[in-house]
């Protein structure tokens, strides 16, 4: 069992639009989501130039969101996420106890007489289409492999998640947001998005409920190097969810089970669902925003970003 | 009973409801009288009618575009001369069901949005609303204004052999249809006139005002603000944009695209030449998904971002509610009735055709053991659409459905296949023969209640054989007349007395997109009657051969070259200019890919109309048709083409005679005007100043033509009484005051316009005809006395260089202004909408 163990977290991303933009609302889902194993404990987002507007609320999966507008001309933006977490370790899966996984998709099938309880109905929104995920018979066939009849769910989904993990090559070149998976199936290469989307499209193919899990890992500098600034990024995970232990996480882009280094922003039924900055802007040029993520272990704090900052942690 | 013509050849084929005669072959009781007007008037009265609501269809522009027609938009409206008849318990009994299963759905969408009961309790299947795409999360527990979500619902319905009516479809987002009935209506009981009075005819006219008033009454109006509602369209290209245009001018709703509106504050505003205007209530055509570009679909400009924050915010009524597409699943028929009893704790009055859920194992099994008597249709809409009748499929056709089938099982259903109902349909030889009917009904919410539309629009399958009806597959409309039985009164449905505020406050805003349009209608109907003019003087010139023939021949030529109206002559020789053949002239009138052809002008003019259609009354919209319909359908040659510029003559004048007389004279009007001026100015100054350009000699010959350019032919005689000379000609199309077609004419009323714009908008332009105008009256014509100096050098440059000078001044100031009004009025904010994710 570890301790908990406190992050700093910091997201900024700049949009250099080129020409004016007259009028610009955007959705932030940048906030850490509080969770029985994550403490959020400050939070803040400075914005850069100030909105007209400003509005922070829940979305309908619970997440925390901020509604930007920016009526006033511009012609840049800085969205700059600031947070201190503490993670402790996640509740352990139910071992042996586990369900097989073809139980947990009769369980999912709609029978008359029979209403589903509140956990099923939680589940059924991830069970189905959605905007990245497909819902077809090729994936389940491809997915068959790690889900023999009369397996245990959690074994099947572990074998599934190291399969991505192993067949698949991590390539920041390869994929743009919105790749689509059967062309990250096709190409077997793409980043954490596209693997999570892969294996949720697989999992929810052969009927199990599965979400998209949107938040940051903690990655380890080359052995001899230093931690640098902004040298990580946002990253995605799936959920899959079990009758008896409820929502189980795999990070198939690391082939492990999320973590001591995984925190959450929140969740929902694919990226499209808790997108970390999503905008609609009138006018504008062409333009790429500039991301820069750290995740920084107190420990390493003040070497990062000075003694005077400290005080946050302590 | 033996039937007449035009019924001689109908037989009803078996197993189908027979809507007009009963078994035995006499005619059903509400068809009576109808059968026997048809008889009376046999075939060709039948085809003599069917022609003339071709015609009228053509005329009122009814169109309905085909998305998936390479030629594109707008295909006429197809309508059968022969109404279908309901009888009145017939009606009774479906008007029951559906006001019933409006308020169903209504209180399902509701529950979906908010506690989800139905859903816990089992009653409703979650892969139903989660794994629909028409189900969006971020309306999660919204509250509608009054929470009503479903304003305007509309069924398809359709008849089974034993005479029951059956729902097939519920439309929950946006249900088109209602203009068409109405179209439908009045063009049918035109035709049918003696009949429809006598024949006890439920009118239906009263819907839209109950609908106007209904919206009105429940959109969140702060005090003291006057209630604003709008209609917002996908815009021109889309199917039923005919419809949109058609309703709003009924309602009196501003038609509006999403470009129009903006979010400030979480409230809606529209966009006006007077600035932002609150919005309270947005009747909407446009597709869930489309709506919010910050929320929903981040790929559609079509929308309004925040539209959603300001749903949530109670500050906007939107009809109907954002999610209501939800309901677009025939999954939902099969659970319906227990749906029902639970939140109405009523039985369902009108049923659904038999269905069958996939998702349900043992519905399922039962469908593929029954596949033979069924119809296959994907559970949601935006899947493979069409549906597939079991027995039609061979053996291995059918063997991949049902694999289809087990694989993704919640995505499909299937429903009992029902014989349709059959119901005379005339056909190209005037005879009546049996076709399958579909109708759409509708249903609107009131304070009071679900009211339901006596009559709708009925669907005929385009063969015989076909059970299937759909416009989008090639099929016919028809009218629905409901007889009741004692005669009709029209119903008085009361509105509240307008409040003074709203007498002010409602008269004009226009939009700014709609005042650019009317803007521009102006400019193309100025471009098109002064090229028809033009065109029209060089038809008159072809058969000239004497010497001053040939040279106002020439001189008129290098003018339409100059304008680009006849291709470019070649630049590199010195060679005599070749004279435009027929050949050119033909094509500088009918060549449609010509940039600068009267046609291609007619065809934008057309299109600026049509964006601005529900501002302009009918007459005017069919005189903008007409245009490029008198140049597409001349006859060949010369004498087709000079006649085919004298009909577009006819109708510009009666486009100017609308500008002028058929408009209420609010701002876009004034824009309207405007750009006929400016564009008037543009042209003259153009004209005038290549005339000019001329050696002396292809001047004087052409004295003649710029007096007919002009239209100022007739002053001229009427002044003079002797042919063309230099100084009077120039006085009256260039110093002339009260010429309506000189340019000292154009710049005193844009003067005027543009000083009562400027003071009522609070602004000055840059671009001041009041100079030119200036410069205009110190012109000493005693420089033009002599005529044999004209060319001659003299202080202040030679005077018809000077003049000449002028001339293009004027045409500049006129781009000049034309860009200022753009700038100022027009590019309300950037067109271009960018959405954008980051990780």
């Amino acid at each position: 069992m570890s301790a908990p163990t406190r992050y700093f977290v910091s997201h900024l991303t700049e949009y250099d639009y080129g020409r004016p933009v007259a009028n610009g609302r955007h959705i932030l889902h940048l906030s850490p989501r509080s969770l029985p194993w994550q403490s959020v404990l400050s939070h803040a987002v400075l914005i850069d130039p100030g909105p007209s507007e400003r509005q922070a609320g829940v979305d309908a999966f619970g997440n925390p969101i901020e509604t930007l507008v920016l009526s006033h001309q511009h012609s840049s933006l800085a969205v700059h996420a600031r947070s201190w977490v503490e993670l402790a370790p996640r509740p352990s899966p139910a071992a042996k106890a586990s369900e097989t996984w073809i139980a947990v998709r009769e369980g999912m099938v709609f029978r008359a007489g029979q209403p589903p309880n509140a956990a099923e109905r939680d589940a059924a929104r991830y069970l189905f289409e959605s905007r990245h995920v497909r819902v077809k018979r090729e994936l389940a066939d491809w997915a068959s492999a790690c889900f023999a009849p009369g397996e245990a769910l959690l074994s099947s989904v572990a074998r599934l998640n190291a399969r991505i993990h192993a067949e698949f090559a991590f390539d920041p070149e390869a994929t743009h947001v919105a790749t689509p998976v059967m062309e990250v199936l096709k190409t077997r290469r793409g980043v954490c998005q596209d693997f999570a989307h892969l294996m949720l499209s697989a999992l929810r193919s052969l009927g199990l409920p599965a979400r998209y899990m949107s938040g940051y890992l903690l990655t380890t500098p080359p052995p001899g190097s230093p931690r640098l600034v902004g040298a990580d990024a946002s990253h995605a995970w799936v959920a899959v969810w079990s009758p008896l232990s409820g929502w189980v996480e795999f990070d198939p882009t690391n082939g492990v089970m999320a973590g001591m280094g995984h925190i959450t922003l929140g969740w929902g039924r694919d990226f499209g669902d808790v997108t970390p900055l999503r905008g609609v802007i009138y006018g504008g040029g062409e333009h790429t925003p500039s991301i820069e993520v750290s995740v920084v272990p107190e420990a390493d704090y003040p070497a990062l970003f000075g003694e005077a900052a400290t005080r946050l942690a302590s | 009973m033996t039937l007449k013509p035009p019924f001689a050849a109908y037989r009803c084929p078996p197993a189908h409801f027979d809507e007009t005669f009963l078994a035995d072959g006499s005619p059903r009781p509400a068809w009576q009288s109808l059968i026997t007007t048809l008889q009376a008037g046999g075939a060709d009265a039948l085809l003599r009618q069917a022609d003339t609501l071709r015609r009228m269809v053509e005329h009122d522009g009814v169109t309905y575009n085909v998305y998936a027609d390479p030629k594109g938009a707008d295909r006429p409206w197809s309508l059968d001369p022969v109404p279908l008849i309901l009888s009145a318990d017939d009606w009774q009994c479906i008007a029951r069901g559906i006001a019933q299963r409006a308020q169903v759905l209504d209180r399902t969408l509701a529950d979906l949005y908010g506690p989800q009961h139905l859903i816990a309790e089992g009653l409703l299947p979650p892969a139903l609303a989660f794994g629909h795409s028409g189900y969006l999360w971020p309306c999660q527990g919204v509250t509608p204004p009054g929470g009503r979500w479903l304003h305007l619902y509309a069924a398809d319905l359709a008849r089974s052999e034993d005479g029951r009516w059956w729902v097939i479809h519920d439309r929950t987002q946006g249900p088109s249809g209602i203009g068409y009935a109405m179209q439908n209506r009045r063009l049918v009981s035109r035709g049918l006139l003696e009949l429809f009075r006598n024949s006890h005819i439920a009118h239906f006219t009263d819907f839209l005002r109950v609908l106007r008033d209904s919206l009105t009454a429940m959109a969140p109006v702060p005090p003291g603000e006057a209630p604003r509602i709008v209609l917002l369209t996908p815009g021109p290209w889309n199917e039923t944009y005919f419809e949109h245009s058609l309703l709003a001018r009924h309602l009196g709703f501003a038609l509006v695209e999403g470009q129009d509106l903006t979010v400030r504050q979480d409230r809606v505003y529209l966009k006006t030449l007077q600035g932002l205007q609150p919005v309270h209530g947005i009747l909407r055509r446009l597709d869930d998904d489309y709506c919010d570009p910050a929320e929903l679909r981040a790929d559609s400009a079509l929308g309004i971002p925040g539209l959603l924050a300001a749903v949530r915010a109670g500050k906007v009524l939107v009809a109907n509610g954002l999610g209501s597409g939800v309901l677009e699943t025939t999954g939902i028929h099969g659970f319906l009735p227990a749906i029902c009893e639970r939140l109405l704790g009523e039985s369902l009055e009108l049923p659904s055709v038999a269905t069958w859920w996939c998702g349900e194992a043992p519905a399922l099994e039962h469908v593929i053991e029954h596949i033979d008597e069924l119809v296959i249709k994907p559970a949601f809409p935006g899947m493979s659409p069409e549906p597939v009748f079991g027995h039609r499929l061979n053996a291995t056709e059918r063997a991949a459905m049902v694999e289809r089938l087990r694989a993704t099982p919640h995505a499909f259903l299937a429903q009992e296949w029902v014989r349709l109902s059959q119901v005379p349909t005339l056909q190209r030889n005037g005879s009546l023969a049996p076709r399958a009917v579909g109708i759409r009904v509708f249903a609107l919410a009131t304070p009071e209640g679900y009211v339901v539309m006596p009559g709708g629009l009925a669907r005929v399958a385009p063969q015989s054989d076909d059970d299937v009806v759909s416009m989008q597959r090639g099929g016919a409309s028809k009218d629905i007349w409901v007889r009741s039985e004692a005669p009709v009164a029209r119903e008085a449905l009361v509105s509240p007395p307008i409040a003074p505020h709203e007498l002010i406050r409602t008269a004009a805003t226009i939009p700014s997109r709609i005042a650019e349009n009317l803007f521009w209608l102006g400019r193309y109907s100025e471009r098109c009657e002064a090229h028809t003019r033009l065109l029209r003087a060089g038809l008159n010139r072809l058969s000239g051969s004497d010497d001053e023939g040939m040279r106002a021949s020439q001189s008129l030529a290098r003018i339409c070259h100059a304008l680009q109206m006849l291709p470019q002559e070649s630049e590199a020789d010195d060679e005599p200019a070749r004279l435009p053949d027929d050949a050119d002239w033909l094509a500088a009138i009918f060549d449609g890919d010509a940039p600068n052809s009267l046609l291609a002008n007619a065809r934008r003019l057309q299109r600026a109309g049509g964006q601005v259609r529900e501002r302009l009354s009918a007459d005017n919209w069919h005189a903008l048709n007409r245009l490029p319909q008198v140049l597409e359908q001349a006859a060949p040659g010369i004498g087709g083409a000079a006649e085919a510029l004298d009909n577009a003559m006819l109708v510009c004048v009666s486009l100017a005679g609308f500008a002028m007389d058929d408009m209420t004279r609010d701002d876009g009007w004034r824009f309207l005007l405007l750009g006929r001026r400016i564009e008037r100015l543009a042209g003259l100054g153009a004209l005038i100043g290549h005339f000019l350009a001329n050696p002396p000699e292809l001047r004087d010959g052409g004295l003649e033509w710029l007096l007919e350019a002009t239209d100022s032919i007739i002053t001229y005689r009427s002044r003079y009484q002797r042919r063309p000379e230099m100084l009077p000609v120039l006085d009256l199309v260039v110093f002339d005051r009260d010429n309506p077609h000189a340019l000292g004419f154009q710049l005193e009323v844009l003067t005027r316009y543009l000083g009562r714009l400027g003071r009522d908008f609070g602004m000055r332009f840059t671009s001041d005809p009041a100079g030119l105008l200036d410069t205009l009256r110190r012109f000493d014509p005693t420089r033009f006395h002599n005529l044999a100096l004209l060319d001659e050098a003299a202080p202040g440059g030679a005077p018809i260089e000077a003049l000449q000078a002028f001339a293009w001044r004027a045409q500049q100031l006129a781009f000049a202004l034309s860009d200022e009004l753009s700038l100022r009025f027009f590019s309300h904010a950037e067109r271009a909408v960018h959405t954008a994710e980051a990780a």
